[in-house]
Protein backbone atom coordinates (compact mmCIF):
# COMPACT_ATOMS: atom_id res chain seq x y z
CA UNK A 1 0.00 0.00 0.00
CA UNK A 2 2.79 2.42 0.92
CA UNK A 3 4.53 2.10 -2.40
CA UNK A 4 1.15 2.44 -4.07
CA UNK A 5 0.56 5.72 -2.27
CA UNK A 6 4.02 6.95 -3.13
CA UNK A 7 3.53 6.11 -6.80
CA UNK A 8 0.16 7.84 -6.71
CA UNK A 9 1.71 10.99 -5.26
CA UNK A 10 4.56 10.93 -7.77
CA UNK A 11 2.18 10.45 -10.68
CA UNK A 12 -0.05 13.13 -9.21
CA UNK A 13 2.90 15.54 -9.24
CA UNK A 14 3.68 14.71 -12.88
CA UNK A 15 0.04 15.37 -13.72
CA UNK A 16 -0.05 18.62 -11.72
CA UNK A 17 2.16 20.21 -14.37
CA UNK A 18 -0.41 19.05 -16.93
CA UNK A 19 -3.24 20.38 -14.76
CA UNK A 20 -1.58 23.80 -14.37
CA UNK A 21 -1.18 23.92 -18.15
CA UNK A 22 -4.82 23.09 -18.81
CA UNK A 23 -5.82 25.50 -16.01
CA UNK A 24 -4.48 28.35 -18.17
CA UNK A 25 -6.72 27.56 -21.13
CA UNK A 26 -9.74 26.05 -19.40
CA UNK A 27 -10.05 28.30 -16.35
CA UNK A 28 -8.25 31.50 -17.28
CA UNK A 29 -8.88 31.85 -21.02
CA UNK A 30 -12.16 29.91 -21.04
CA UNK A 31 -10.85 28.03 -24.09
CA UNK A 32 -11.57 24.29 -24.32
CA UNK A 33 -8.24 23.23 -25.83
CA UNK A 34 -8.29 19.54 -26.75
CA UNK A 35 -4.89 19.73 -28.45
CA UNK A 36 -3.34 18.61 -25.13
CA UNK A 37 -4.22 15.01 -26.05
CA UNK A 38 -1.59 15.34 -28.76
CA UNK A 39 0.75 17.70 -26.92
CA UNK A 40 1.26 15.36 -23.95
CA UNK A 41 2.74 12.49 -26.02
CA UNK A 42 4.40 15.12 -28.23
CA UNK A 43 6.42 16.26 -25.21
CA UNK A 44 7.29 12.64 -24.44
CA UNK A 45 8.44 11.93 -28.00
CA UNK A 46 10.44 15.16 -28.27
CA UNK A 47 12.19 14.20 -25.03
CA UNK A 48 12.81 10.67 -26.36
CA UNK A 49 14.22 12.07 -29.59
CA UNK A 50 16.74 14.33 -27.87
CA UNK A 51 17.73 11.88 -25.16
CA UNK A 52 18.37 9.12 -27.72
CA UNK A 53 20.55 11.59 -29.61
CA UNK A 54 22.69 11.79 -26.47
CA UNK A 55 21.54 15.15 -25.18
CA UNK A 56 21.45 15.89 -21.47
CA UNK A 57 18.11 14.85 -19.84
CA UNK A 58 17.45 18.26 -18.29
CA UNK A 59 18.03 19.98 -21.61
CA UNK A 60 15.86 17.39 -23.40
CA UNK A 61 13.07 18.09 -20.90
CA UNK A 62 13.36 21.83 -21.57
CA UNK A 63 13.25 21.13 -25.32
CA UNK A 64 9.98 19.27 -24.75
CA UNK A 65 8.56 22.45 -23.16
CA UNK A 66 9.78 24.70 -25.97
CA UNK A 67 8.49 22.46 -28.74
CA UNK A 68 5.21 22.09 -26.85
CA UNK A 69 4.62 25.84 -27.09
CA UNK A 70 4.56 25.41 -30.88
CA UNK A 71 1.46 23.20 -30.54
CA UNK A 72 -0.19 26.22 -28.90
CA UNK A 73 0.89 28.33 -31.85
CA UNK A 74 -0.83 25.90 -34.26
CA UNK A 75 -4.11 25.98 -32.29
CA UNK A 76 -3.87 29.78 -32.12
CA UNK A 77 -3.36 30.06 -35.87
CA UNK A 78 -6.32 27.78 -36.58
CA UNK A 79 -8.61 29.50 -34.12
CA UNK A 80 -7.67 33.18 -34.42
CA UNK A 81 -6.18 33.54 -37.89
CA UNK A 82 -8.29 30.97 -39.75
CA UNK A 83 -11.39 31.55 -37.58
CA UNK A 84 -11.97 27.85 -36.86
CA UNK A 85 -13.95 27.24 -33.68
CA UNK A 86 -11.89 26.65 -30.52
CA UNK A 87 -13.00 23.07 -29.96
CA UNK A 88 -12.35 22.06 -33.56
CA UNK A 89 -9.00 23.89 -33.63
CA UNK A 90 -7.84 21.81 -30.68
CA UNK A 91 -9.06 18.58 -32.25
CA UNK A 92 -7.30 19.42 -35.54
CA UNK A 93 -4.01 20.18 -33.74
CA UNK A 94 -4.34 16.92 -31.81
CA UNK A 95 -4.93 14.99 -35.04
CA UNK A 96 -1.97 16.67 -36.74
CA UNK A 97 0.23 15.86 -33.75
CA UNK A 98 -0.73 12.17 -33.84
CA UNK A 99 1.06 11.71 -37.16
CA UNK A 100 3.87 14.06 -36.18
CA UNK A 101 4.42 12.08 -32.96
CA UNK A 102 4.83 8.88 -34.98
CA UNK A 103 7.36 10.62 -37.22
CA UNK A 104 9.54 12.08 -34.47
CA UNK A 105 11.22 8.79 -33.59
CA UNK A 106 9.85 6.72 -36.47
CA UNK A 107 7.93 4.43 -34.12
CA UNK A 108 4.94 4.40 -31.82
CA UNK A 109 6.77 3.30 -28.67
CA UNK A 110 10.26 4.30 -27.55
CA UNK A 111 11.80 2.52 -24.55
CA UNK A 112 13.90 4.85 -22.39
CA UNK A 113 15.15 2.47 -19.69
CA UNK A 114 18.64 2.47 -21.14
CA UNK A 115 18.93 6.24 -21.23
CA UNK A 116 19.58 8.71 -18.47
CA UNK A 117 16.78 10.77 -16.95
CA UNK A 118 16.44 13.69 -14.55
CA UNK A 119 15.51 11.16 -11.87
CA UNK A 120 18.88 9.38 -12.02
CA UNK A 121 20.74 10.97 -9.12
CA UNK A 122 18.07 12.19 -6.72
CA UNK A 123 14.88 10.61 -5.33
CA UNK A 124 12.07 10.83 -7.89
CA UNK A 125 9.72 12.56 -5.48
CA UNK A 126 12.25 15.27 -4.59
CA UNK A 127 12.92 16.09 -8.24
CA UNK A 128 9.20 16.24 -8.90
CA UNK A 129 8.47 18.44 -5.90
CA UNK A 130 11.18 20.87 -7.03
CA UNK A 131 9.86 21.01 -10.59
CA UNK A 132 6.23 21.40 -9.56
CA UNK A 133 7.15 24.09 -7.02
CA UNK A 134 9.12 25.97 -9.66
CA UNK A 135 6.29 25.79 -12.19
CA UNK A 136 3.78 26.92 -9.58
CA UNK A 137 5.87 29.83 -8.28
CA UNK A 138 6.74 31.07 -11.77
CA UNK A 139 3.10 30.84 -12.87
CA UNK A 140 1.88 32.68 -9.76
CA UNK A 141 4.46 35.42 -10.30
CA UNK A 142 3.52 35.66 -13.97
CA UNK A 143 -0.17 36.01 -13.15
CA UNK A 144 0.64 39.00 -10.92
CA UNK A 145 2.31 40.90 -13.75
CA UNK A 146 0.60 43.35 -16.08
CA UNK A 147 0.61 40.79 -18.89
CA UNK A 148 -0.65 38.10 -16.51
CA UNK A 149 -3.61 40.22 -15.46
CA UNK A 150 -4.44 40.95 -19.09
CA UNK A 151 -4.43 37.19 -19.73
CA UNK A 152 -7.04 36.80 -16.97
CA UNK A 153 -9.02 39.80 -18.26
CA UNK A 154 -9.01 38.35 -21.81
CA UNK A 155 -10.74 35.22 -20.54
CA UNK A 156 -13.11 37.37 -18.50
CA UNK A 157 -14.12 40.21 -20.80
CA UNK A 158 -12.54 40.90 -24.19
CA UNK A 159 -14.36 44.23 -24.51
CA UNK A 160 -12.50 45.50 -21.45
CA UNK A 161 -9.13 44.40 -22.82
CA UNK A 162 -9.80 46.24 -26.08
CA UNK A 163 -10.92 49.32 -24.17
CA UNK A 164 -7.51 49.25 -22.46
CA UNK A 165 -5.95 49.58 -25.90
CA UNK A 166 -4.76 45.99 -26.08
CA UNK A 167 -5.23 43.23 -28.64
CA UNK A 168 -6.86 40.13 -27.09
CA UNK A 169 -5.31 37.81 -29.67
CA UNK A 170 -1.87 38.46 -28.24
CA UNK A 171 -2.94 37.20 -24.84
CA UNK A 172 -4.68 34.16 -26.27
CA UNK A 173 -1.43 33.30 -28.04
CA UNK A 174 0.57 33.68 -24.83
CA UNK A 175 -1.95 31.54 -22.93
CA UNK A 176 -2.12 28.77 -25.52
CA UNK A 177 1.65 28.56 -25.95
CA UNK A 178 2.32 28.54 -22.22
CA UNK A 179 -0.38 25.95 -21.64
CA UNK A 180 0.84 23.57 -24.34
CA UNK A 181 4.44 24.04 -23.25
CA UNK A 182 3.54 22.91 -19.74
CA UNK A 183 1.51 19.96 -21.03
CA UNK A 184 4.48 18.84 -23.15
CA UNK A 185 6.75 19.27 -20.12
CA UNK A 186 4.39 17.02 -18.17
CA UNK A 187 4.55 14.47 -21.02
CA UNK A 188 8.36 14.52 -20.92
CA UNK A 189 8.29 13.94 -17.15
CA UNK A 190 5.84 11.06 -17.61
CA UNK A 191 8.06 9.44 -20.25
CA UNK A 192 11.00 9.54 -17.83
CA UNK A 193 8.87 8.40 -14.91
CA UNK A 194 7.44 5.34 -16.68
CA UNK A 195 10.53 4.69 -18.83
CA UNK A 196 8.95 4.94 -22.26
CA UNK A 197 7.10 7.24 -24.64
CA UNK A 198 3.99 5.82 -26.22
CA UNK A 199 1.64 7.11 -28.90
CA UNK A 200 -1.41 6.32 -26.75
CA UNK A 201 -0.25 8.03 -23.57
CA UNK A 202 -2.31 11.11 -24.43
CA UNK A 203 -5.62 9.30 -24.81
CA UNK A 204 -8.25 10.89 -22.54
CA UNK A 205 -5.52 12.87 -20.77
CA UNK A 206 -7.84 15.89 -20.96
CA UNK A 207 -10.16 14.07 -18.54
CA UNK A 208 -7.28 13.67 -16.08
CA UNK A 209 -6.49 17.38 -16.35
CA UNK A 210 -10.09 18.50 -16.00
CA UNK A 211 -10.64 16.04 -13.15
CA UNK A 212 -7.67 17.54 -11.30
CA UNK A 213 -8.93 21.09 -11.79
CA UNK A 214 -12.50 20.21 -10.83
CA UNK A 215 -11.42 18.27 -7.73
CA UNK A 216 -9.15 21.12 -6.64
CA UNK A 217 -11.98 23.59 -7.13
CA UNK A 218 -14.52 21.45 -5.30
CA UNK A 219 -12.50 20.55 -2.26
CA UNK A 220 -11.46 24.12 -1.63
CA UNK A 221 -14.51 25.75 -3.10
CA UNK A 222 -14.84 28.55 -0.59
CA UNK A 223 -11.25 29.25 0.19
CA UNK A 224 -10.49 32.38 -1.78
CA UNK A 225 -6.95 32.51 -0.46
CA UNK A 226 -5.92 29.41 -2.39
CA UNK A 227 -4.53 30.10 -5.87
CA UNK A 228 -5.70 28.18 -8.93
CA UNK A 229 -2.27 26.65 -9.38
CA UNK A 230 -2.29 25.24 -5.85
CA UNK A 231 -5.78 23.84 -6.41
CA UNK A 232 -4.63 22.16 -9.63
CA UNK A 233 -1.71 20.48 -7.82
CA UNK A 234 -3.86 19.31 -4.91
CA UNK A 235 -6.52 18.14 -7.37
CA UNK A 236 -4.05 16.13 -9.47
CA UNK A 237 -2.55 14.38 -6.44
CA UNK A 238 -6.01 13.69 -4.95
CA UNK A 239 -7.22 12.33 -8.26
CA UNK A 240 -4.29 9.91 -8.60
CA UNK A 241 -4.71 8.96 -4.96
CA UNK A 242 -8.39 8.06 -5.41
CA UNK A 243 -7.43 5.97 -8.45
CA UNK A 244 -4.73 4.16 -6.44
CA UNK A 245 -7.15 3.39 -3.63
CA UNK A 246 -9.62 1.98 -6.16
CA UNK A 247 -6.95 -0.33 -7.56
CA UNK A 248 -5.92 -1.30 -4.05
CA UNK A 249 -9.52 -2.23 -3.29
CA UNK A 250 -9.32 -4.80 -6.07
CA UNK A 251 -10.41 -3.03 -9.24
CA UNK A 252 -8.50 -3.88 -12.41
CA UNK A 253 -6.13 -1.32 -14.00
CA UNK A 254 -8.30 -1.66 -17.11
CA UNK A 255 -11.15 -0.13 -15.10
CA UNK A 256 -9.08 3.05 -14.51
CA UNK A 257 -10.60 5.10 -17.33
CA UNK A 258 -14.12 4.36 -16.12
CA UNK A 259 -13.02 5.28 -12.59
CA UNK A 260 -11.61 8.57 -13.94
CA UNK A 261 -14.89 9.44 -15.58
CA UNK A 262 -16.84 8.44 -12.45
CA UNK A 263 -14.61 10.62 -10.25
CA UNK A 264 -15.28 13.62 -12.51
CA UNK A 265 -19.04 12.90 -12.54
CA UNK A 266 -19.08 12.53 -8.75
CA UNK A 267 -17.28 15.83 -8.13
CA UNK A 268 -19.29 17.73 -10.72
CA UNK A 269 -22.62 16.54 -9.34
CA UNK A 270 -21.42 17.28 -5.83
CA UNK A 271 -20.77 20.84 -7.02
CA UNK A 272 -24.23 21.10 -8.53
CA UNK A 273 -26.27 19.65 -5.71
CA UNK A 274 -24.34 20.38 -2.55
CA UNK A 275 -25.45 23.30 -0.44
CA UNK A 276 -22.75 25.87 -0.06
CA UNK A 277 -20.87 24.08 2.67
CA UNK A 278 -17.34 25.01 3.54
CA UNK A 279 -15.16 24.34 6.50
CA UNK A 280 -15.34 28.01 7.40
CA UNK A 281 -19.12 28.27 7.36
CA UNK A 282 -19.29 24.99 9.24
CA UNK A 283 -17.07 26.42 11.96
CA UNK A 284 -19.02 29.64 11.99
CA UNK A 285 -22.32 27.85 12.43
CA UNK A 286 -20.79 25.76 15.17
CA UNK A 287 -19.63 28.90 16.95
CA UNK A 288 -23.05 30.40 16.67
CA UNK A 289 -24.53 27.29 18.14
CA UNK A 290 -26.50 26.26 15.09
CA UNK A 291 -24.85 22.85 15.00
CA UNK B 1 -14.52 67.79 -32.31
CA UNK B 2 -16.12 64.66 -33.73
CA UNK B 3 -17.24 64.87 -37.33
CA UNK B 4 -19.06 62.08 -39.06
CA UNK B 5 -19.11 62.72 -42.78
CA UNK B 6 -21.16 61.00 -45.48
CA UNK B 7 -21.58 57.79 -43.54
CA UNK B 8 -22.96 54.74 -45.29
CA UNK B 9 -23.62 51.53 -43.39
CA UNK B 10 -25.61 48.54 -44.40
CA UNK B 11 -25.83 45.07 -42.96
CA UNK B 12 -25.99 41.82 -44.97
CA UNK B 13 -25.23 43.60 -48.21
CA UNK B 14 -26.45 41.78 -51.31
CA UNK B 15 -28.75 39.39 -49.45
CA UNK B 16 -32.49 39.51 -49.00
CA UNK B 17 -31.87 40.59 -45.39
CA UNK B 18 -30.01 43.70 -46.50
CA UNK B 19 -30.62 46.55 -44.10
CA UNK B 20 -29.45 50.05 -44.83
CA UNK B 21 -28.88 51.82 -41.51
CA UNK B 22 -27.14 54.99 -42.64
CA UNK B 23 -27.24 56.62 -46.03
CA UNK B 24 -25.14 59.78 -46.29
CA UNK B 25 -25.36 60.49 -42.56
CA UNK B 26 -23.59 63.54 -41.16
CA UNK B 27 -23.09 64.64 -37.59
CA UNK B 28 -20.90 67.16 -35.84
CA UNK B 29 -20.32 66.92 -32.10
CA UNK B 30 -19.07 70.04 -30.32
CA UNK B 31 -16.15 69.91 -27.92
CA UNK B 32 -16.99 69.94 -24.23
CA UNK B 33 -20.67 69.32 -24.73
CA UNK B 34 -22.89 66.50 -23.61
CA UNK B 35 -25.08 65.41 -26.51
CA UNK B 36 -28.01 63.08 -25.97
CA UNK B 37 -29.04 60.74 -28.76
CA UNK B 38 -32.68 59.71 -28.60
CA UNK B 39 -34.52 57.29 -30.81
CA UNK B 40 -36.46 54.05 -30.85
CA UNK B 41 -34.82 50.64 -31.14
CA UNK B 42 -33.44 50.06 -34.60
CA UNK B 43 -32.98 53.74 -35.44
CA UNK B 44 -29.20 53.32 -35.61
CA UNK B 45 -28.04 54.68 -32.24
CA UNK B 46 -26.01 51.65 -31.23
CA UNK B 47 -24.71 51.12 -34.76
CA UNK B 48 -23.49 54.72 -34.67
CA UNK B 49 -21.62 54.11 -31.40
CA UNK B 50 -20.19 50.85 -32.72
CA UNK B 51 -18.89 52.65 -35.81
CA UNK B 52 -17.39 55.50 -33.76
CA UNK B 53 -15.63 53.11 -31.39
CA UNK B 54 -14.47 50.79 -34.16
CA UNK B 55 -16.49 47.66 -33.35
CA UNK B 56 -18.14 47.95 -36.78
CA UNK B 57 -16.69 49.36 -39.98
CA UNK B 58 -18.70 51.52 -42.33
CA UNK B 59 -18.98 50.99 -46.06
CA UNK B 60 -18.30 54.66 -46.80
CA UNK B 61 -17.71 57.87 -44.92
CA UNK B 62 -15.18 59.33 -42.51
CA UNK B 63 -14.94 59.49 -38.76
CA UNK B 64 -12.88 62.54 -37.85
CA UNK B 65 -11.89 63.00 -34.23
CA UNK B 66 -10.12 66.26 -33.37
CA UNK B 67 -9.22 66.80 -37.04
CA UNK B 68 -7.77 63.31 -37.31
CA UNK B 69 -9.30 60.66 -39.52
CA UNK B 70 -9.59 57.53 -37.38
CA UNK B 71 -11.16 55.27 -40.05
CA UNK B 72 -8.14 53.02 -40.20
CA UNK B 73 -7.73 52.58 -36.45
CA UNK B 74 -8.92 49.34 -34.86
CA UNK B 75 -11.16 49.25 -31.82
CA UNK B 76 -8.28 48.84 -29.39
CA UNK B 77 -6.30 51.61 -31.07
CA UNK B 78 -9.22 54.03 -30.77
CA UNK B 79 -9.34 53.34 -27.03
CA UNK B 80 -6.66 55.98 -26.47
CA UNK B 81 -9.19 58.67 -27.47
CA UNK B 82 -12.53 57.08 -26.67
CA UNK B 83 -14.03 55.75 -23.45
CA UNK B 84 -17.27 53.78 -23.51
CA UNK B 85 -19.71 52.64 -20.85
CA UNK B 86 -22.11 49.91 -21.93
CA UNK B 87 -25.65 49.08 -20.90
CA UNK B 88 -24.51 45.84 -19.27
CA UNK B 89 -22.52 46.76 -16.13
CA UNK B 90 -20.29 43.69 -16.57
CA UNK B 91 -19.00 44.86 -19.97
CA UNK B 92 -16.73 47.50 -18.48
CA UNK B 93 -15.04 45.41 -15.80
CA UNK B 94 -13.27 42.11 -15.34
CA UNK B 95 -15.64 40.30 -12.93
CA UNK B 96 -13.16 37.76 -11.56
CA UNK B 97 -10.62 40.43 -10.62
CA UNK B 98 -10.85 42.64 -7.54
CA UNK B 99 -11.75 46.34 -7.56
CA UNK B 100 -8.10 47.22 -7.01
CA UNK B 101 -6.95 44.99 -9.88
CA UNK B 102 -9.60 46.40 -12.22
CA UNK B 103 -8.77 49.99 -11.45
CA UNK B 104 -5.04 49.29 -11.71
CA UNK B 105 -5.62 47.88 -15.19
CA UNK B 106 -7.55 50.97 -16.29
CA UNK B 107 -4.82 53.17 -14.84
CA UNK B 108 -2.42 51.55 -17.33
CA UNK B 109 -4.80 52.12 -20.26
CA UNK B 110 -2.98 52.50 -23.58
CA UNK B 111 0.43 52.26 -21.98
CA UNK B 112 2.86 49.41 -22.44
CA UNK B 113 1.87 46.28 -20.51
CA UNK B 114 4.95 44.32 -19.53
CA UNK B 115 6.27 41.90 -16.93
CA UNK B 116 6.19 44.38 -14.05
CA UNK B 117 3.86 43.74 -11.14
CA UNK B 118 0.49 45.31 -11.91
CA UNK B 119 -0.41 46.38 -8.38
CA UNK B 120 1.59 49.43 -7.37
CA UNK B 121 1.35 49.91 -3.62
CA UNK B 122 2.13 53.63 -3.92
CA UNK B 123 -0.98 54.20 -5.99
CA UNK B 124 -3.47 52.50 -3.69
CA UNK B 125 -4.22 55.68 -1.76
CA UNK B 126 -4.88 57.57 -4.99
CA UNK B 127 -7.30 54.86 -6.12
CA UNK B 128 -9.01 54.94 -2.75
CA UNK B 129 -9.49 58.69 -3.10
CA UNK B 130 -10.98 58.33 -6.59
CA UNK B 131 -13.31 55.55 -5.45
CA UNK B 132 -14.39 57.67 -2.50
CA UNK B 133 -15.79 60.24 -4.91
CA UNK B 134 -18.38 57.64 -5.94
CA UNK B 135 -19.69 57.61 -2.41
CA UNK B 136 -20.55 53.91 -2.50
CA UNK B 137 -18.04 52.66 0.02
CA UNK B 138 -16.05 50.90 -2.70
CA UNK B 139 -12.83 52.35 -1.29
CA UNK B 140 -13.16 49.91 1.62
CA UNK B 141 -13.71 46.93 -0.68
CA UNK B 142 -10.53 47.13 -2.74
CA UNK B 143 -9.93 43.40 -2.48
CA UNK B 144 -13.49 42.33 -3.29
CA UNK B 145 -13.95 40.58 -6.60
CA UNK B 146 -16.10 42.70 -8.88
CA UNK B 147 -18.53 39.82 -9.53
CA UNK B 148 -19.73 40.20 -5.94
CA UNK B 149 -20.76 43.84 -6.46
CA UNK B 150 -24.27 44.97 -7.30
CA UNK B 151 -25.14 46.16 -10.80
CA UNK B 152 -25.08 49.79 -9.70
CA UNK B 153 -21.71 49.45 -7.98
CA UNK B 154 -20.30 47.67 -10.99
CA UNK B 155 -21.61 50.33 -13.36
CA UNK B 156 -20.15 53.11 -11.19
CA UNK B 157 -16.82 51.33 -11.33
CA UNK B 158 -17.12 50.95 -15.13
CA UNK B 159 -17.80 54.65 -15.42
CA UNK B 160 -14.83 55.47 -13.24
CA UNK B 161 -12.56 53.13 -15.21
CA UNK B 162 -13.70 54.53 -18.56
CA UNK B 163 -12.96 58.09 -17.45
CA UNK B 164 -9.87 57.54 -15.28
CA UNK B 165 -7.57 58.45 -18.16
CA UNK B 166 -9.75 61.36 -19.35
CA UNK B 167 -10.84 60.27 -22.83
CA UNK B 168 -11.35 62.89 -25.53
CA UNK B 169 -14.77 61.43 -26.21
CA UNK B 170 -16.99 59.50 -23.82
CA UNK B 171 -19.72 57.25 -25.21
CA UNK B 172 -22.51 56.34 -22.80
CA UNK B 173 -24.57 53.55 -24.31
CA UNK B 174 -27.81 53.48 -22.28
CA UNK B 175 -25.57 53.07 -19.30
CA UNK B 176 -28.34 53.40 -16.73
CA UNK B 177 -30.95 51.31 -18.55
CA UNK B 178 -30.22 48.10 -16.65
CA UNK B 179 -30.46 49.74 -13.24
CA UNK B 180 -33.36 50.48 -10.92
CA UNK B 181 -34.66 54.09 -10.93
CA UNK B 182 -32.84 55.14 -7.76
CA UNK B 183 -29.47 53.69 -8.76
CA UNK B 184 -29.97 55.01 -12.26
CA UNK B 185 -30.41 58.54 -10.90
CA UNK B 186 -27.35 58.13 -8.73
CA UNK B 187 -25.22 57.02 -11.68
CA UNK B 188 -26.53 59.91 -13.81
CA UNK B 189 -25.50 62.37 -11.08
CA UNK B 190 -22.04 60.79 -10.87
CA UNK B 191 -21.78 60.90 -14.64
CA UNK B 192 -22.66 64.60 -14.68
CA UNK B 193 -20.07 65.32 -11.98
CA UNK B 194 -17.32 63.42 -13.82
CA UNK B 195 -18.10 65.04 -17.17
CA UNK B 196 -18.21 68.53 -15.69
CA UNK B 197 -15.06 68.18 -13.57
CA UNK B 198 -12.97 66.89 -16.44
CA UNK B 199 -14.95 68.66 -19.20
CA UNK B 200 -15.18 65.49 -21.28
CA UNK B 201 -17.04 65.64 -24.59
CA UNK B 202 -19.86 63.13 -24.22
CA UNK B 203 -22.42 61.36 -26.36
CA UNK B 204 -25.20 59.67 -24.44
CA UNK B 205 -27.71 57.23 -25.85
CA UNK B 206 -30.86 57.21 -23.81
CA UNK B 207 -34.50 56.24 -23.95
CA UNK B 208 -35.22 58.57 -21.11
CA UNK B 209 -36.40 61.96 -22.35
CA UNK B 210 -36.22 63.45 -18.87
CA UNK B 211 -32.54 62.48 -18.50
CA UNK B 212 -31.81 63.99 -21.88
CA UNK B 213 -33.38 67.32 -20.82
CA UNK B 214 -31.77 67.26 -17.41
CA UNK B 215 -28.23 66.30 -18.28
CA UNK B 216 -27.36 67.32 -21.82
CA UNK B 217 -26.46 70.50 -23.68
CA UNK B 218 -27.85 69.30 -26.97
CA UNK B 219 -30.49 66.77 -27.95
CA UNK B 220 -30.50 64.83 -31.18
CA UNK B 221 -33.25 62.47 -32.27
CA UNK B 222 -32.65 59.75 -34.83
CA UNK B 223 -35.23 57.97 -36.92
CA UNK B 224 -34.34 55.36 -39.54
CA UNK B 225 -30.77 56.59 -39.71
CA UNK B 226 -31.62 60.27 -40.09
CA UNK B 227 -31.38 63.19 -37.71
CA UNK B 228 -35.00 64.29 -37.28
CA UNK B 229 -34.40 66.71 -34.44
CA UNK B 230 -31.31 68.65 -33.37
CA UNK B 231 -31.93 71.23 -30.66
CA UNK B 232 -30.05 73.05 -27.93
CA UNK B 233 -31.27 72.19 -24.49
CA UNK B 234 -33.51 75.04 -23.33
CA UNK B 235 -34.95 75.58 -26.79
CA UNK B 236 -37.47 72.83 -26.18
CA UNK B 237 -39.68 71.86 -23.26
CA UNK B 238 -39.91 68.35 -21.92
CA UNK B 239 -43.53 68.17 -23.05
CA UNK B 240 -42.69 69.13 -26.62
CA UNK B 241 -39.85 66.64 -26.73
CA UNK B 242 -42.03 63.83 -25.43
CA UNK B 243 -44.69 64.58 -28.00
CA UNK B 244 -42.16 64.58 -30.86
CA UNK B 245 -40.60 61.39 -29.52
CA UNK B 246 -43.95 59.64 -29.35
CA UNK B 247 -45.14 60.88 -32.73
CA UNK B 248 -41.97 59.58 -34.37
CA UNK B 249 -41.60 56.27 -32.73
CA UNK B 250 -44.66 54.98 -31.09
CA UNK B 251 -47.86 53.44 -32.13
CA UNK B 252 -50.65 55.12 -30.17
CA UNK B 253 -51.70 51.73 -28.80
CA UNK B 254 -48.39 51.40 -26.92
CA UNK B 255 -47.62 53.05 -23.60
CA UNK B 256 -46.04 56.40 -24.13
CA UNK B 257 -42.57 57.55 -23.21
CA UNK B 258 -42.16 59.78 -20.19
Amino acid sequence: MNSLIQTAIEQGLVFSVLAIGVFITYKILDFADLSVEGTFPFGAFIFARFITLGINPLLSTLFAFSFGTLAGLITYTLNIKLKIKALLSGILTMTLLYSINLRINGKSNVGLFNYSSIFDNVEVIIVLVIIVAMVKILMDLFLKTEVGYLLIATGDNETLVKSLGENCDKYKLIGLMLSNGLVALSGALMAQFQGFADINMGTSIIVVALASIIIGDTVFKNSRKLRGTTRAIIGAVTYKFIGAVAIDLGLEPSDLKAISALIVIAFLSYNTFSPNISLKSFKKQKREGAL
Amino acid sequence: MLNINNLFKNFNMGTENELIVFEDFNLNIIKGECTSILGANGCGKSTLFNIISGVLTQEKGDIILNDKNINQLKENERAQFIGRVHQNPSMGVSPSLTILENISLSDKKCQKFGLKRLINKNKIDDFRAVLKTLDLGLEDKLNTEVKFLSGGQRQSLSLLMATLKKPELLLLDEHTAALDPKTSRLIMEKTKELIKTHSITTMMISHNVRDAIKYSDRIIMLDKGNVVLDVRNGDITEKELVSIYNSKHFDSSLPEAV
